[in-house]
């Protein structure tokens, strides 16, 4: 049976520019769902997407609750909320507490993506300012699925990315300009 | 880091011994929240195995009203997204006001904040006199906060921020009387509040509204059990009330829509028929 798979893409402060990079390299059609986890001020609210939109020629949307995990999607976690995913592949918003001060918390949404797509998820965390993402990505790993951290000397904001390689052993830590590159890759050899 | 992950089975094995003992059912909540909010009072509570978690949540009730309070989410602020309050002060309110008396029903209220606001609305709409404000929520304890109407006082800047935007034009702070960390809001507010545990999940209808809020709480639910809830909505609501969402919750999908129209970009919806 084929693998069903997920990317996840987590950052904060400094990351903007790497993620819309990234998604730009991905083309028209990748062949997995996105899901991006970005820790966003309240006040841009839905500014985001139309930014995303205006760089990558995927469909983009804000995570709706209960709506389908799909392929070929990229999906941002609207602001203020938790995101997670369900054993049937749809998605859950919630409203709980924050997490490292930030919801939507990367953690929450890395392990819940981990726990059911398991050897499935592929996982990259890049710049920012606190240890958010740092114990998802250990889950991520945990449960088989494959991790990459942006090289902390050339993300805008270190922390974050350390925080991962601290805590455990990660499979790829690529500098920054190698990332656009290495994620279209994983999509073309997903598709043979 | 967990040492002890409760497992899916177990999980299953947990929801029934409460709905046995208790007659709570959390089997149609959204399994993932509802997953990581019990993982997260096991961790927390320090439980050495599942077994002695489960058996203490069957044998102590006063640990299982710890549990209810923990597991459900209990997040909730004043005046949350402005905009919302905004077009229930220029829009919804002028409507209720031709009625003679006004019944509003604040459904999963935890401990009030959203239940005080709307008191504050209603008295600078001259209409706090002829309403009555209906606050539930399956967790007694929340209950029992949101009738003192004592908030932390570190929150008040962020809510009169948020009154402001709202539209609000006094002074925020004539509300209440600072007590050192707290603030008591005044009961002239409270005066018109009923609060009281109920369960959406399993009790019914108990009045009829012209307002129905219930934000988000309906994100916890699965589909099932959301359209069932929203039955419950539309049968309490009288032809021509209104129900009010969280801003990321919608009626499109229910199977009560048909009946219902939307209020602008809000997220409120009006009844416009009646069922049958």
């Amino acid at each position: 049976m084929k693998q069903d798979k997920i990317l996840l893409i987590g950052g904060s402060a400094g990351s903007l520019q790497v993620i819309l990079n990234v998604l730009a390299a991905m083309g028209k059609e990748y062949p997995m769902p996105v899901l991006v986890v970005l820790h966003r001020n309240n006040a841009f609210e839905s500014s985001l997407e139309a930014l995303i939109a205006s760089r990558t020629q995927m469909q983009i949307k804000e995570v709706e609750e209960k709506e389908p995990v799909t392929a070929g999607i990229v999906y941002v976690c609207p602001a203020d909320y938790h995101v997670l995913v369900e054993k049937d592949h749809t998605f859950s918003l919630d409203y709980s507490e924050r997490v490292h001060y930030s919801r939507p918390s990367i953690d929450v949404a890395f392990r819940s993506a981990a726990d059911v797509y398991g050897p499935g998820v592929v996982a990259l965390l890049l710049s920012g300012g606190n240890a958010d993402g740092a114990e998802g990505m250990r889950h991520v790993a945990e449960n088989g699925g494959f991790t990459i951290v942006q090289e902390p000397q050339t993300a805008e904001v270190p922390y974050m990315p350390q925080q991962a390689l601290l805590r455990m052993k990660v499979d790829v830590v690529a500098p920054t300009e190698e990332l656009p590159g290495l994620i279209r890759e994983l999509g073309d050899a997903q598709e043979l | 880091m967990e040492i002890n992950s409760i497992q899916d089975g177990q999980l299953e094995l947990l929801l029934e011994d409460i709905y046995t003992r208790y007659g709570y059912d959390f089997t149609q909540y959204s399994r993932a929240s509802l997953q990581r909010r019990i993982q997260r009072l096991f961790t927390l509570d320090n439980f050495p195995s599942f077994a002695e978690f489960r058996y203490r949540i069957q044998t102590d009730g006063h640990y299982f009203r710890r549990f209810v309070e923990e597991v459900t989410v209990n997040v909730t602020e004043m005046l949350r997204d402005p905009g919302f309050y905004r077009t229930l002060r220029t829009t919804i309110l002028p409507v209720l006001s031709t009625y003679p008396f006004i019944r509003i029903w604040h459904a999963g209220c935890s401990t009030g904040e959203e239940v005080y606001s709307m008191a504050i609305l209603l008295k600078e709409a001259g209409l706090l006199h002829k309403s009555l404000l209906y606050g539930t929520d399956i967790n007694p304890l929340v209950i029992e906060k949101a009738r003192k109407g004592i908030f932390p006082m570190s929150q008040m800047q962020k809510y009169s921020e948020n009154y402001i935007q709202s539209g609000g034009l006094q002074d925020f702070s004539s509300y209440y009387t600072a007590n050192y960390h707290l603030a008591k809001f005044d009961s002239t507010l409270t005066g018109k509040m009923i609060f009281s545990t109920h369960n959406l999940v399993s009790d019914s209808s108990f009045n009829e509204f012209q307002l129905i809020l219930c934000r988000n709480v309906l994100i916890y639910f699965e589909r099932e059990l959301q359209a069932k809830v929203f039955q419950l909505f539309d049968y309490s609501l009288e032809n021509f009330g209104y129900l009010a969402l969280g801003s990321k919750e919608s009626l499109r999908f229910s199977p009560i829509a048909g009946r219902y129209r939307q209020v602008g970009r809000e997220k409120i919806w009006r009844k416009v028929n009646e069922a049958g």
